[in-house]
């Protein structure tokens, strides 16, 4: 088909090639301004619609992230509000427990305070002192010796007398102030108490301010979130990704803890359903197993849950206490003996495994070997198989970050294709654009010749106007500005010209 | 708040969500890349004429690896090929395997126990050798126990001789059966000439393939994991 259309001018396939050019190259040029405005117009109309639908797409990407940020921001609020909420709490409770107890504590300060005040008092009262019979004394042994002996007996009665008296004031002055020690060795424990009880005020209210500051700090984001802050909403975000991650961790050593808990029961798992029986390509005894693990994880959930440690499941949440107490213990009972069950089972697998083994040695014609220690392992097992039930029941606390996490990384993630497909609808448009002018340009390439004959008929048809214009130029320009003046006509023949040889979207055939 | 309700209901529903790729995930896991079980059924003739009564051990182990290559489910039946092999009281043990593994051991022990018993009380051969009664024989009790994987071994030397008045040169329906000949060994006339062997090969290849089985030759007893498809 393609030789026939080759020769079907010549024989030579060299000149009907020539021919089919020269046609091609004629209808081109004369479809040439049709087929340059579809290039235009298919470029622009790819390119406004491309853009069209990336503004659709980023005014989509734009609520979406608002959306995002106002989620986050509720979520960041409500937290905010529980751990404020949190936190009065544990001061009321703090209030209640140490300061509850402040009259009794306010009554021992006092009757404290009073003891104090009593043996302080007591010891004051002290005995009176001696009075100044010494100086009597003196004064009468200083008298001189009288001749007559009786005077003289007589001021040695007196001074004995006076002696005796000052001894007697002085042992009694001793013995009140022996008491008054007594009293001031009476106020050493009622001192003790009331630093004690101090201690114990000062304690109470160390810890009160603590948490007062902990409570400004909540308020300050608390305020910070409610006042719609960047810096709040960037925390938030952050604390969003950090908690998928870490609870993504978690999640995949679950898991991994859930396989090694599925490999522990599923043989013996056999022993009970049989190990032939199927559904679909699973064995029947693997879905057993599988179900075993999955009702320990939702045992967990609820336990967890009547634990009001997680909240998935408002429900359970909102049940009165005692009936929260009931759903405890049935959820606990459940899982020990879920727990107990998948013990048994991994004793019975060491014990199959055992079984397996003494089978096989005695196929191959080998004594059966008793190992020694085998109880280890069999230990081993039954304790795994009991610890990783209550182990996966805690898989909920992850969980339930994992999921509430989950909400604005997606989110994240949706706004980030959104903003790719913007700028990928954006780019494409532009390149559609683009290509649709090279593709105008590649046409007239392709028709240079008639293209080149038509600007040189052209340049011809102009020329008389161009030497007139230059006549013109020279007449009315001073002769001091010739060269300046030839410079401008030139300019202005240039800045003529050109555009009529350049610019092709002008040129018509 | 209403955002708070809106998030706490979309969480759950993403709980719900993962809760149920969980568990498929897991049942992926759990059956990714196996095919449903296949049950098999192996019945093995064992020639008791002439000198293969001197390689009955070979019988033995490949008795015993078969023993400890089939699983609960699977059928096993050993059987002697003699004068008239087309009878029940042929076969020295058949089982098929329990669906509790332990139970399933212990029928292995037995069937280990018949076959040491029928090997070492065995002295005499037998002065005929009928290998297609035996085969009959084995078609029956593999179509019974309805398995998906069904094959016959016969080790024997393939060389038929049979009684006066017996028949079995008549087409035989081995169809969906796979047909495996162990440790054929060579007669002493193969010795004179090869082609003997060859043709006593291709004749019962052709008999099976006839029958709509399938055919295959084992004379390495080293290579027995080619014996039975694994599951």
């Amino acid at each position: 088909m393609f030789q026939q259309l080759l020769t079907v001018w010549s024989d030579s396939a060299a000149i009907s090639a020539a021919i089919w050019l020269v046609l091609l190259v004629t209808v081109l040029y004369l479809g040439r301004q049709q087929a340059h405005h579809l290039f235009s117009t298919t470029g622009r109309a790819v390119f406004t619609a491309l853009r069209l639908a990336s503004r659709s797409v980023l005014k989509l990407e734009h609520r979406l992230s608002q959306r995002n940020r106002d989620v986050l921001m509720a979520l960041g609020r409500t937290a905010s509000e529980k751990a404020i909420e949190r936190e009065f709490t544990r001061v009321s409770t703090l209030v209640a427990r140490d300061l509850a107890h402040y009259p009794s504590l306010h009554r021992t300060l006092a009757d404290a305070i009073e003891k104090i005040e009593a043996d302080y008092q007591a010891s004051s009262l002290s005995a009176p002192l001696p009075p100044a019979w010494s100086d009597v004394v003196d004064t009468i042994s200083a008298l001189p010796k009288s001749a007559d002996p009786a005077l003289n007996k007589i001021l040695d009665n007196i001074k004995d007398a006076i002696e005796d008296s000052h001894e007697e004031t002085l042992k009694a002055f001793q013995k009140a102030t022996l008491e008054r020690h007594g009293h001031l060795a009476k106020m050493h424990p009622q001192w003790r108490t009331l630093k004690t009880t101090m201690g114990k005020v000062e304690t109470t209210l160390d810890s009160l301010e603590e948490r007062t500051c902990m409570i400004d700090g909540q308020m300050d984001r608390y305020e910070s979130i409610r006042n719609n802050e960047d810096a709040a909403a960037n925390s938030l975000l952050s604390s969003s990704l950090t908690q998928f991650l870490i609870s993504g961790l978690v999640l995949i050593i679950a898991t991994l803890g859930g396989l090694i808990n599925f490999q522990l029961i599923a043989l013996p798992m056999s022993e009970m359903v049989g190990g032939t029986a199927t559904i679909g390509s699973m064995r029947m005894s693997d879905i057993a197993a599988l179900v075993i693990i999955l009702i320990e994880i939702a045992m967990g959930l609820f336990l967890l849950e009547s634990l009001r440690i997680t909240h998935l499941f408002p429900v359970i949440g909102s049940m009165d206490d005692r009936m929260r107490r009931r759903m405890i213990v049935v959820t606990l009972t459940l899982l020990t003996i879920l727990a107990t069950i998948e013990a048994s089972l991994a004793y019975m697998r060491d014990l199959l495994a055992l079984d397996r083994a003494a089978l096989q040695q005695s196929l191959a014609g080998v004594g059966v070997v008793e190992a020694q220690f085998r109880w280890i392992p069999s230990i081993g097992q039954m304790v795994m198989g009991f610890i990783l039930p209550f182990a996966l029941a805690f898989v909920a606390i992850p969980l339930e970050s994992f999921i509430h996490s989950l909400r604005s990384v997606l989110g994240m993630v949706v706004v980030g294709v959104l903003r790719t497909v913007a700028v990928a609808l954006r780019l494409v448009g532009n390149l559609a654009n683009h290509a649709c002018k090279i593709l105008a340009h590649l046409y007239d390439l392709i028709i240079m010749v008639p293209l080149g004959v038509e600007r040189l008929i052209r340049h011809r048809s102009t020329a008389p106007d161009l030497s007139d214009a230059s006549a013109s130029a020279k007449t009315t320009t001073d002769t001091d500005d010739a060269p300046t003046a030839a410079n401008k006509s030139k300019r202005s023949r240039s800045t003529k010209v050109e555009p009529v040889l350049t610019d092709t979207q002008e040129v018509t055939p | 708040m209403k955002l708070v309700t809106d998030s706490a209901r979309l969480s759950r529903h993403i709980m719900t969500l993962l809760l149920i790729t969980a568990l498929l995930s897991t049942g992926l896991l759990a059956g990714c890349g196996e095919s449903p079980i296949k049950s098999r059924a192996v019945y093995m003739l064992i020639d008791t004429s002439g000198t293969y009564t001197e390689q009955l051990d070979k019988a033995e182990t490949i008795m015993n690896y078969l023993l400890a290559t089939l699983d609960s489910g699977d059928s096993l039946a050993l059987a002697r090929i003699d004068s008239a092999s087309f009878n029940e009281e042929d076969i020295i043990a058949k089982a098929t395997f329990d669906i509790r593994p332990s139970t399933a051991n212990d029928q292995k022990r037995l069937f280990q126990h018949h076959v040491q018993t029928f090997t070492s009380e065995l002295v005499k051969g037998s002065a005929h050798t009928d290998i297609t009664g035996g085969v009959l024989q084995a078609i029956d009790f593999l179509n019974e126990t309805d398995a998906d994987e069904k094959t016959i071994l016969v080790f024997s030397d393939l060389e038929e001789d049979l009684p006066e008045g017996h028949v079995r040169d008549f087409p035989i329906d081995v169809a969906g059966i796979e047909v495996v000949a162990l440790n054929v060994t060579k007669l002493t006339r193969d010795n004179i000439d090869p082609r003997d062997y060859e043709n006593r090969l291709a004749a019962w290849q052709k008999r099976v393939m006839e029958g709509g089985g399938q055919w295959r030759v084992i004379n390495d007893l080293e290579r027995l994991d080619r014996l039975v498809a694994m599951n």
